[in-house]
């Protein structure tokens, strides 16, 4: 009762701040524009390879730009934890009775929500590009729901970090680290069976991958549920794991000072 | 009367060998001010981060209210305020919101929540700005939200840490007067640190010097400067001089006790300290050494600390700020 009245305090503030600097969302976005844009045409013609799988390019990049810019924007989460930290108002609530796992969790809500209307302003401009969504209103919004799933782990991943490194570059410099191979080990720019067989084997372990492969196929008229749910699984574990490692960092966090 | 903080024995080390916690113990009386006073590093904001549950001893133990801190953080927390060294307030929200969330942490709520809110931002002379993002507020407003942040669940114990540094002087006049106020009227135990002797003479209705860890003296204001008889003798040396015959100089004065010499100055301590001066500006003149200023002066907090630590303050102060540079290169 109490993590549910404290997750939704803490997820009002978040939001609150959120609405007060609407900047943030747009900024974040400029990255994925270009990605769409760019590749866009520049891959064009990569449809045409034998077993490709897709015949419009924009139709396959849409769905794995929405996917890579929640993973982003979620990783980008813990920046406003260090924040937090250097402004004492951490400890703060450290010292109040507040439920320890309300603190992430407002944080994933107003990561979630961000990542909605990212997601949204993607989907409407790979529309324009040409792109379609046979799997209708429907395919989009579990589209969405893969994005959030994906993004959910690695808010709460970002915020362990800036509890445990407590410095802004550091945190940088680790989202960097890790989501940048994870972006190119996946099949967000180019399809699974055109790959390596190495990177192949390498990119079924990706959570980006699990992600996109379910997102990709929710867009589909006849979508392969047993497929999706899979996918949708093995995300659904690795957000359990990621939100208990976070919420231990506060000990580690508490260790420390 | 009960105690509302016992602190035991407290050890604490940080990594890279740093000893923040000696063995500190001290107590503080229901309703009292305490002043833990000290300079840098001397492990004040160690010692309030334990007794606030934030951070953990290594050894020791302390209990606030008749919990203890260790295995009854969460009853601890429900009765304690704590205001940190550095702001606790969330710059991108108002004053009023900041005290909201605060208050809803706690399990307030409705019309109760809302009165306290609107009573604590009259007292704090925050009214004006209650709705204005923090963020715009000058040092002053930001140092009285912190404390009415603290103060929202009308906790039985507040901890401030180092509640006026950074204030310019009238302001940190205004803030003894509130602390005093607040002391008085809410019936409220304040545990203050401070590195201002002046603060905790004037707040504090007992106070403990620590250094380097450790407690090294512990009393009231006017017990501790009693403890010192005689007046204090403050003598200003020349720098670019062979200092190092002072001692045996002024050994054989009848009446000058505890000489101690720190770079350029003398201290020492005499029974009336005018009839002194003359007396030993001779005997350092016929020594050879010449002197800048004299000054004499009645017994203060500075003496107390010097006689305690064995060093004054402003030296303390100057050397933990060194030892802090040695160990960032
Ligand atoms: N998180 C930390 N990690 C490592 N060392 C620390 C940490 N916090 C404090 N210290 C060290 O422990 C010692 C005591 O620090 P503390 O902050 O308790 O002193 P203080 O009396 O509050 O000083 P100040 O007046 O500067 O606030 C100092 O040497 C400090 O450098
Ligand atoms: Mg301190």
């Amino acid at each position: 009762m109490q993590a549910i009245s404290h997750t939704f305090y803490m997820t009002w503030r978040q939001l609150r701040n959120l609405a007060r600097q609407p900047w943030y969302v747009a900024f974040t976005l400029v990255q994925p524009i270009v990605y769409l844009l760019l590749f866009g045409s520049l891959f064009q013609k990569v449809v045409q390879l034998p077993g490709f799988g897709s015949d419009s390019y924009i139709t396959f990049l849409t769905p794995g730009v929405v996917i890579m810019t929640a993973m982003f924007s979620a990783g980008w989460n813990g920046m406003s934890m260090v924040d937090d930290l250097d402004r004492g108002i951490l400890d703060r609530f450290l010292v109040s009775p507040v439920n320890r796992p309300a603190i992430i969790a407002g944080r994933l809500v107003q990561s979630s929500t961000v990542i909605v209307i990212q997601s949204v302003i993607i989907i409407f401009l790979g529309w324009l590009r040409g792109a379609s969504f046979p799997g209708g209103i429907d395919g989009i919004i579990l589209l969405i729901v893969c994005a959030i799933l994906l993004a959910a782990p690695f808010a709460a991943l970002s915020n362990g970090m800036a509890l445990v490194m407590r410095k802004e570059e550091s945190v940088i410099g680790a989202v960097n680290f890790i989501l940048l191979p994870l972006t190119f080990l996946s099949p967000v720019f180019m399809a699974r069976d055109l790959m390596p067989s190495w990177m192949q084997s390498v990119t079924s372990y990706n959570p980006v991958t699990w992600a996109i492969t379910a997102g990709r196929e929710v867009l589909k008229p006849d979508a392969d549920l047993s497929l999706v749910w899979s996918r949708v699984g093995y995300l659904a574990v690795f957000a359990v794991i990621s939100v208990v490692l976070a919420t231990r960092a506060f000990r580690a966090y508490q260790r420390s000072i | 009367m009960a105690d509302a903080i016992i602190a035991s024995e407290l050890y604490k080390s940080y990594p890279g060998g740093v000893q923040a916690l000696d063995g500190l113990s001290f107590t503080v009386e229901e309703g009292a001010i305490f002043g833990l006073l000290g300079p840098n590093g001397a492990g004040k904001s160690t010692t309030v981060k334990i007794l606030t549950t934030l951070s953990r001893p290594d050894r020791g133990e302390a209990h606030v209210g008749g919990f203890n801190v260790l295995n009854e953080a969460g009853r601890v927390r429900c009765n304690i305020g704590y205001v940190a060294q550095n702001t606790g307030s969330d710059r991108s929200a108002t004053g009023r919101e900041n005290l909201m969330l605060q208050g809803r942490l706690y399990g307030m709520g409705g019309s109760e929540l809302e009165t306290r809110v609107s009573q604590l931002l009259e007292r704090f002379s925050l009214k004006d700005a209650a709705d204005r993002v923090v963020h715009g507020y000058s040092g002053g407003m930001v140092r009285r939200l912190d404390i009415a942040l603290g103060l929202v669940h009308q906790p039985l114990v507040l901890f401030l840490d180092e509640p006026t540094t950074g204030l310019d002087p009238e302001a940190r006049v205004d803030m003894w007067h509130e602390i005093s106020r607040l002391a008085g009227e809410e019936k409220l135990t304040i545990l203050l640190t401070t590195h201002y002797l002046e603060e905790a003479d004037r707040l504090a209705a007992k106070l403990a010097i620590v250094d380097r860890g450790k407690i090294v003296a512990e009393g009231s204001p006017e017990q501790l400067k009693s403890e010192l008889r005689g007046d204090a003798l403050h003598i200003e040396l020349d720098s670019d001089q062979d200092n190092s015959g002072i001692e045996v100089a002024l050994a054989g004065l009848e009446n000058i006790r505890e000489i101690s010499v720190e770079e350029s100055s003398l201290h020492a301590r005499a029974d009336e300290g005018a009839k002194a001066v003359p007396i030993v500006l001779q005997a350092l003149e016929s020594a050879g050494i010449s002197v800048g200023s004299v000054t004499v002066a009645r017994p203060s907090l500075d003496d107390v600390y010097l006689r305690h630590a064995g060093r004054s303050f402003s030296r303390a102060h100057s050397e933990a700020d060194q030892e802090d540079k040695k160990r960032k290169s």
